[in-house]
């Protein structure tokens, strides 16, 4: 910290031009200074006003996933969905209900799928067996498949994860 | 005195309800061959269900009288020959109304079953080297099949049928191979079932039969190896290697996995590679051949386009970006190469490249979520380093502005 | 001249008389001596925690307070927004950095005295402004809901819980229920946000009116200097003289920011998943480290009564003696000001060393 004496007489914030030789030395101090201002200012605001736009993409998680058209579907069929970066299954039981759950098999992770015949879900990998709720009744899966909450807005089928508490 | 006596009624009931086998307070005193511990016999589960010495030997298990224990008018049989054995268990165990008042959910044909298999076929004949009921199920410490130190436990299955069919000499009269236990010690069923405990994985008597065993013939090899592997065997029924191995007498799984010694798959086995199985048969210039080398490619380039997906997005992840959803990705292209190699057993590549195509598409997705991550990682220093210099740039531009200032 | 600058100026000033602003601003004056370094660190923590101000209104832009959205709204910040990633980490880091800098503050304010009558209330103030920073760090990093964030909330809830009669409420307060929940979330986020900010902000005004009102103290060493030689004396302006200083170190700390938020991005770790076990080695951020780490060894029992107990409630002295300590500072009946230095050298010591050993301990 320089050692300055108490310059309170005069206004020191204002710079008035003294001898013509420090001239081009305050001039180029001044424009560096300004520069140099506005540069880092930039480069704050920059980011910060990319930031405000929304992104493109639909944002992840939460939101209820579209995952099939209700004419999509008959009674005892099935459809495949994405869900996030992971396979979803959504079915339609005999009965006309609606069940979606993770396609995951929880023996290995290959993707499992609805038999229609057996009404059961069945992973070809090794034969495991699933019920219409998910839960693993035989074959090798040690857990059963994540189930997902299913709502149907109009003539779109919505599917998203179970809320918690 | 009242504690008494409830404590001597409690012991009086639990010794009248296991009714008294006078057999065992003597013979628990005897050397082998005649001695039968008590410990020995309460592992038994004929003795905890409160049977006595007497339901098989015969002879009366309520008097301490030798003379009248083992007296041949109160039906006393003395040591049982080994051909009378199966005749014996089944006197019993395959009489429905008697098994059902111990547990209605026991099968009661496992003489039936036993007079069709390659053991019970020779011991009609008279063999008496072949196995009966005791040889697997153990004698005087019987335990149930579920009980983990039972003899005929799925864990311990495969070394109690080695017994015999490890055993050279003693298979000698018969001209089968004595490597089946050997061979499926180094197997991936072994591995699942003894090291990971994994009881739903096959052991000697899941393809053979318990009770009827008896090998399975080379038409009906692919049945039993299709229980579990479902897909596998579908698509082989559809892939030309079913009639060709029908017309040459090839069983199915087995040509190419071996019976005992099934090792876990790689995908050097297809192809035409030197540890290939392929070139058992096919040589160059035949359509298969061809196929071969086609589904092999295949599958290496699945792999490698993985291998190369998942370096790139660890560099990236090590760098510090979030790359945590083309990783989650990766897993689609992992389940593709799953059933690529499931496919195979189509034998035609372009089944095959239907999986593997699906696979690379995703492995095409994840490589360039790696490399735009890893741009914008360089994206990110330039910018640091350009703000860097503005801001030195403003510093120098404060520290002479403040020293003018301050000339005055 | 009639630029926009003098036309603008002069239009104010037929309103608000700047010459009367401009006359108490030039008034101000920093001393200068051989500590006058330690001045800068008010302003930056307040510099610092204006950072936290502006990340965290962008952060809500897209943030989503929720057991289920949380975390992946903060993914969503961190892949998909715009520089999220840089908004999101400067916000982490300038955290640490501010708690660092508040606590710096502290203890130079310690050292140099400046405490002493008239600024009894400022010190008191700018206590209650630590303590509040401390509760925003707690309550912001509950947010991500990622496996870290809620073991260590689970853990830092079940301290407070130790004290006798209010512990159990304290934990209800805090946690919103029996169990850190999607209610914590909210609980927590709702404090983060409002309800901590608008407190801050009336003890900043406070804080800082008090400190223009009665300018800066000089340490008693100085002071005595100056008295024997008063041509020594030697003062700047605030402005624009240490403003301009303080500028650059502001300057300096942005870069800094910039910096860490490039090259060490902070992690996103994993969701949160209430069923799990707890990581092995979890422990709390390293700003509440020490009081953790003193936990952890003290022994079950100290003359017959609860060790972790007691340790608490040590704490609450602590922080009660903090408060208070300019009343503490007196010359009768009993001259404590060598003893507060000495203390307070020992337990900026002990501090640093359980904060270290807390950080190796496994």
């Amino acid at each position: 910290m320089s050692s300055v004496p108490d310059a309170s007489a005069s206004d020191a914030s204002v710079v008035v031009p003294s001898a013509p030789p420090d001239l081009p030395r305050r001039r180029l101090v001044n424009i560096l200074l300004g520069t140099g201002l506005l540069a880092s200012a930039a480069s704050f605001l920059y980011p910060i006003v990319r930031y405000l736009a929304p992104p493109k993409l639909p944002d992840l998680g939460g939101d209820a996933v579209l995952a099939a058209k209700v004419a999509d579907l008959k009674p005892n069929t099935a459809k495949t969905f994405r869900f996030g970066t992971r396979p979803g299954l959504l079915i339609e039981t005999a009965a006309g209900e609606y069940r979606a759950m993770s396609a995951t098999c929880t023996h290995l992770g290959c993707t499992v799928q609805y038999r229609p015949d057996l009404r059961e879900i069945w992973c070809a990998c090794h034969n495991g067996m699933y019920d219409l709720n998910g839960r693993n009744i035989s074959g090798p899966p040690p857990r059963p498949l994540e189930a997902f909450e299913v709502q149907v807005r109009g003539d779109e089928i919505f599917v998203r994860r179970k809320q918690e508490a | 005195m009242l504690v008494v006596v409830a404590w001597l009624f409690c012991i009086g009931t639990l010794l009248s309800a296991q009714s008294k086998n006078s057999c065992l307070e003597c013979h628990s005193n005897l050397p082998e061959p005649l001695g039968v511990s008590v410990e020995t016999y309460s592992q038994n589960i004929h003795g905890q269900k409160g049977l006595t010495c007497a339901a098989c030997h015969g002879g009366d298990a309520s008097s301490d009288d030798p003379e009248k224990a083992m007296s041949r008018s109160a039906g006393w049989k003395g040591k049982i020959e080994r051909k009378q054995i199966p005749e014996l268990c089944s006197s019993c165990h395959s009489d429905a109304e008697q098994m059902k008042k111990y547990n209605p959910g026991l099968r009661v044909d496992q003489f039936q079953q036993y007079k069709t298999s390659v053991h019970g076929i020779k011991w009609a004949k008279g063999d008496a080297k072949v196995a009966v009921c005791t040889d697997c199920h153990g004698v005087h410490d019987l335990r149930a099949p579920s009980d983990p130190r039972s003899n005929v436990h799925p864990t311990n299955i495969a070394t109690t049928c080695s017994h015999c069919h490890a055993d050279a000499e003693y298979m000698k009269p018969y001209g089968i191979k004595t490597d089946q236990f050997a061979n499926y010690e180094q197997s991936v069923h072994h591995d699942a079932m003894v090291v990971r405990g994994d009881l739903s994985a096959p052991t000697c008597t899941t393809c053979h039969g318990n009770h009827g065993a008896t090998p399975p013939g080379v038409a009906s090899v692919t049945n039993v190896c299709s229980n579990c592997h479902v897909f596998q065997a579908q698509l082989f029924q559809t892939s030309p290697h079913k009639d060709a191995f029908a017309a040459m007498g090839f069983p199915g799984c087995v040509t190419c996995h071996n019976n005992h010694a099934i090792q876990h798959p790689t995908d050097e086995m297809i192809g035409t590679g030197e540890k290939a199985v392929c070139i058992r048969c096919h040589t160059e210039g035949d359509a298969g051949f061809v196929q071969a080398r086609a589904m092999h490619d295949q599958l290496e380039s699945l792999q490698s386009a993985l291998t190369a997906s998942e370096e790139i997005l660890g560099r990236a992840e090590r760098q510090g970006m979030e790359v945590s959803q083309p990783m989650l990705q990766q897993g689609q292209a992992k389940d593709a190469l799953l059933k690529a190699r499931v496919t195979v057993h189509a034998f035609r590549d372009s089944e095959v490249k239907r999986d593997t195509d699906a696979g690379l598409a995703v492995t095409r997705q994840t490589h360039i979520a790696g490399e735009q991550a890893l741009k914008e990682w360089k994206f990110r220093q330039v910018g640091l380093g350009l703000s860097l210099v503005m801001i030195a740039l403003t510093l120098v531009g404060l520290g002479f502005y403040i020293k003018n200032l301050e000339k005055k | 001249m009639a630029s926009p600058v003098t036309s603008v100026r002069a239009w104010l000033d037929e309103r608000f008389h700047l010459d009367e602003f401009k006359a108490l601003a030039q008034k101000k004056k920093v001393p200068i001596h051989r500590y006058s370094y330690w001045y800068f660190l008010g302003g930056m923590t307040l510099f610092l925690f204006g950072v936290q101000v502006l990340t965290g209104a962008l952060l809500l832009l897209y943030y989503r307070p929720g057991a289920d959205e949380a975390f992946e709204s903060v993914q969503f910040i961190m892949t998909q927004v715009q520089f999220g990633w840089l908004i999101r980490s400067v916000h982490s880091w300038s955290a640490n950095l501010l708690i660092f800098m508040a606590f710096a503050h502290l203890f130079s304010v310690l050292f140099l005295k400046s405490y002493r009558k008239p600024r009894e209330l400022t010190w008191v103030s700018g206590i209650l402004l630590l303590f509040l920073m401390l509760g925003f760090g707690f309550s912001g990093y509950l947010l991500p809901w990622n496996t870290l964030s809620y073991f260590a909330t689970k853990v830092g809830t079940e301290i407070p819980a130790q004290i006798p009669i209010i512990g159990h409420p304290t934990l209800l307060f805090l946690r919103g229920g029996e169990e850190i929940t999607g209610s914590t979330l909210t609980r927590l986020f709702g404090f983060h946000v409002a309800i901590l900010p608008a407190i801050v902000t009336l003890l900043i005004v406070i804080h800082v009116g008090l400190i223009q009102y009665f300018g800066m103290s000089v340490p008693p060493g100085i002071e005595a200097e100056w008295a024997a030689n008063p041509a020594a004396r030697k003062e700047i302006r605030f402005f624009p003289n240490f403003v301009l200083r303080e500028l650059m170190a502001w300057y300096v700390a942005l870069g800094l920011l910039g910096a860490l938020a490039a090259l060490f991005p902070w992690s996103l770790g994993v969701k949160a998943d209430p069923f799990g076990s707890a990581p092995a080695g979890i422990k709390p951020e390293w700003y509440f480290l020490f009081m953790f780490q003193t936990l952890k060894v003290i022994p079950a029992k100290i003359l017959g009564m609860d060790g972790e107990m007691l340790g608490i409630l040590s704490f609450g002295v602590v922080g009660a003696a903090a408060l208070l300590l300019p009343f503490l500072d007196r010359e009768k009946p009993f001259n404590t000001r060598r003893w507060i230095s000495g203390i307070a050298c020992v337990f900026l010591g002990y501090m640093v060393a359980m904060t270290v050993y807390g950080w190796v301990a496994k």
